[in-house]
């Protein structure tokens, strides 16, 4: 199945990727070979199948629902490109729709 | 002879009764590691840390005090795994401030495996090389340049964990851990002549792996043997409160199930995984290795599978669509690298610092991922391949209802030759089409040698790897049928030539 040039652009977008437009032939054919290659799926009989996302069967167990320390706010600041007044820093922005 | 060709049980023993000191060991890994530098296998080697921490083990036997179960031995650590004294960088230019790995990312914390190899009293000698984000069947995705394969340097070791593989081949450490996704510890196991144990999901904390894809990712040993590898495992394996997927099963003991005989065993065989691409040299040496086991007690159980041809298919999809959820932690604000061109907003911020961080298998997999996620395609890709999924989990349910274990090839191939297939992406996912399967069902799993191929004209004798299986937290029975199999088939003791 053809990956179009539009399409492309769109999932980069929904990705936050910035791909240049002279990359974006390249991932075309790239994503389009590897959906033609997944497409081999539709062949299998799957009517009565329930999908399931957990590989493991029985219930994972739950921990106690009590506070306790979590990281240090220095620390989890420590890597940050920039911070200010404890806090990340981004860049100023109104309306991301 | 080295200390570091001493078995790993064997090197602990001497240093705890003292007679080995933990900082000559220390100085002999480094050396090592200092004459191997060209294989590429660390991004960083930790010899202050490990120096420090040698003479610290010292001075504590010396008062008096009982070492742990791993006393002085030297241990390698995948990058993708967080440790607090060194770099973490998974092989990403995106966890580096500017784009070289000594700007890598400092964790906050120690992963919960590296802490208990800490508790255990290991030496951790530094943080070894992988493709990009364990996304890779060869390490030459990593942004710092291929590991080379020391059986031939013009092949690769595999993937994604193929520095760890290397330092355990090369011995230059004589235990690592890496981190398996659909194969990328038994994978380079294979292709390096060592031991590589994937184990059950939920059998081993994830907290602090940078995850890939979190319904299949698990954290595994590699080593020179069955039982070394099964000691490490011990150590590391058991619930662990932060990460709620792992399990409260009771850890076994893993070491003296590989000195249990085999007889009685019900050994598997899926003739799915021995048709069209697999090696002819692979296939006599599985088979020979099937024979022996027959000849000790064991009973051979022709299986089908039919499923297998479907693992890779439904592999990518769903390991593609967990890691565009998991990576969208990289956006230039909390840790590495930040792109930020004058006027940007918050957005474009996150566009170009992800385009100038990730490498190009990363970006190929996130958009994988966003399109079998998006509109319109989820029910056709992503559900289609979670009931696959289903039926992959049912064909090996029905099987160990039958056997014991499963054994197959581990890789259709021996070691590929760098850049094979490093243009062709689909080339390079079916190299896992035999591993694949496990990951999907959350089985136990490892690889561990049976063999060399013939030399030919050209061409260096390569290590041939025989898969292991065994249903989820079935590890002592997993390794018992291993041991068993390593004892035959005399590989122990080969080492590559570099």
């Amino acid at each position: 199945m053809a990956v179009t040039l539009d399409e492309v652009r769109r999932i980069a977008r929904l990705a936050h990727l910035e791909v240049t437009e002279e990359e974006l032939p390249r991932w075309a054919a790239e994503l389009g070979k590897i959906i033609d290659y997944v497409n081999e799926l539709a062949e299998v009989d799957t009517a009565n199948v329930r999908p399931s996302t957990d590989p493991a069967s029985p219930r994972a167990p739950l921990r106690t629902d009590a506070a306790e320390a979590g990281l240090d706010r220095d620390a989890a600041l420590s890597a940050a490109p920039r911070t200010h007044d404890g806090a990340f820093a981004v860049p100023a922005f109104v309306d991301e729709s | 002879m080295s200390v570091l060709d001493l078995d790993l049980h064997e090197l602990a023993g001497r240093v705890r009764r003292g007679e080995l000191s933990a900082e000559e060991v220390a100085e002999q890994s480094l050396e090592r590691i200092r004459e191997a530098s060209a294989l590429n296998a660390f991004l960083h080697v930790s010899e202050d840390a490990v120096r420090v921490r040698a003479r610290e083990l010292d001075a504590r036997r010396a008062r008096g005090e009982t070492l742990g179960a791993l006393a002085g031995v030297p241990i390698a650590v995948k990058d993708s795994l967080c440790t607090v004294d060194a770099p973490t960088t998974c092989a990403s230019k995106i966890l580096t401030r500017d784009g070289t790995k000594e700007s890598g990312y400092r964790p906050p914390y120690d992963a919960t495996v590296v802490d208990r190899l800490r508790r255990a009293d290991a030496l951790l000698v530094g943080k070894t090389n992988q493709d990009e984000f364990a996304m890779g069947s060869s390490s030459e995705n990593s942004a710092f340049g291929p590991v080379l394969n020391p059986w031939d340097i013009t092949r690769t070791p595999g993937g994604s964990s193929g520095g760890s593989a290397v330092s355990v081949a090369s011995g230059l450490a004589l235990a690592a851990l890496g981190s398996d996704t659909g194969g990328s510890i038994r994978q380079p196991a294979a292709f390096t002549g060592t031991v590589g144990i994937k184990p059950s999901y939920g059998r081993v904390s994830r907290y602090g792996l940078v995850a890939f894809a979190s319904s299949l990712d698990q954290v595994g040993p590699f080593a020179r043997d069955v039982r070394s590898a099964a000691r490490v495992l011990e150590v590391i394996a058991g619930h662990d409160p932060r990460d709620s997927t792992s399990r409260e099963t009771p850890v076994g003991d893993y070491v003296a199930a590989c000195d249990r005989e085999p007889k009685g065993l019900r050994i598997g065989v899926p003739e799915d995984y021995f048709g069209p691409g697999l090696d002819a040299e692979i296939a006599v040496a599985v088979r020979a290795a099937l024979d022996r086991l027959t000849t000790e007690g064991c009973r051979v159980v022709p299986l089908s599978m039919p499923t297998t041809a479907h693992g890779v298919a439904t592999y990518y999809v769903l390991a593609t669509a967990e890691a565009s959820s998991n990576l969208a932690r990289f956006d230039g604000v909390r840790y590495g690298m930040r792109v930020e061109r004058a006027g940007a907003d918050l957005a474009s911020l996150y566009r170009a610092s992800r385009g100038a961080g990730f490498g190009a298998e990363v970006k190929r997999r996130i958009l994988l991922g966003t399109y079998v996620l998006s509109a319109g395609y989820y029910d056709a890709y992503y559900r289609k391949a979670q009931a696959v999924r289903e039926l992959v989990r049912a064909d090996f349910a029905r099987a160990f209802e039958e056997v014991d274990v499963i054994v197959t090839p581990t890789s259709p191939t021996p070691a590929f030759l760098l850049g094979e297939r490093l243009d062709d992406p689909l080339a390079m996912y079916l190299a896992d089409v035999y591993t694949l399967p496990a990951s999907l069902a959350g089985l136990a799993a490892l690889s561990l040698p049976v063999g060399l191929t013939e030399a030919k004209a050209g061409q260096a004798t390569l290590p041939i790897g025989l898969q292991v299986m065994a249903p989820a937290f079935a590890e002592d029975t997993l390794v018992r049928a291993a041991a068993a199999i390593e004892r035959s088939s005399h590989f122990a003791g080969r080492r590559p030539p570099a």
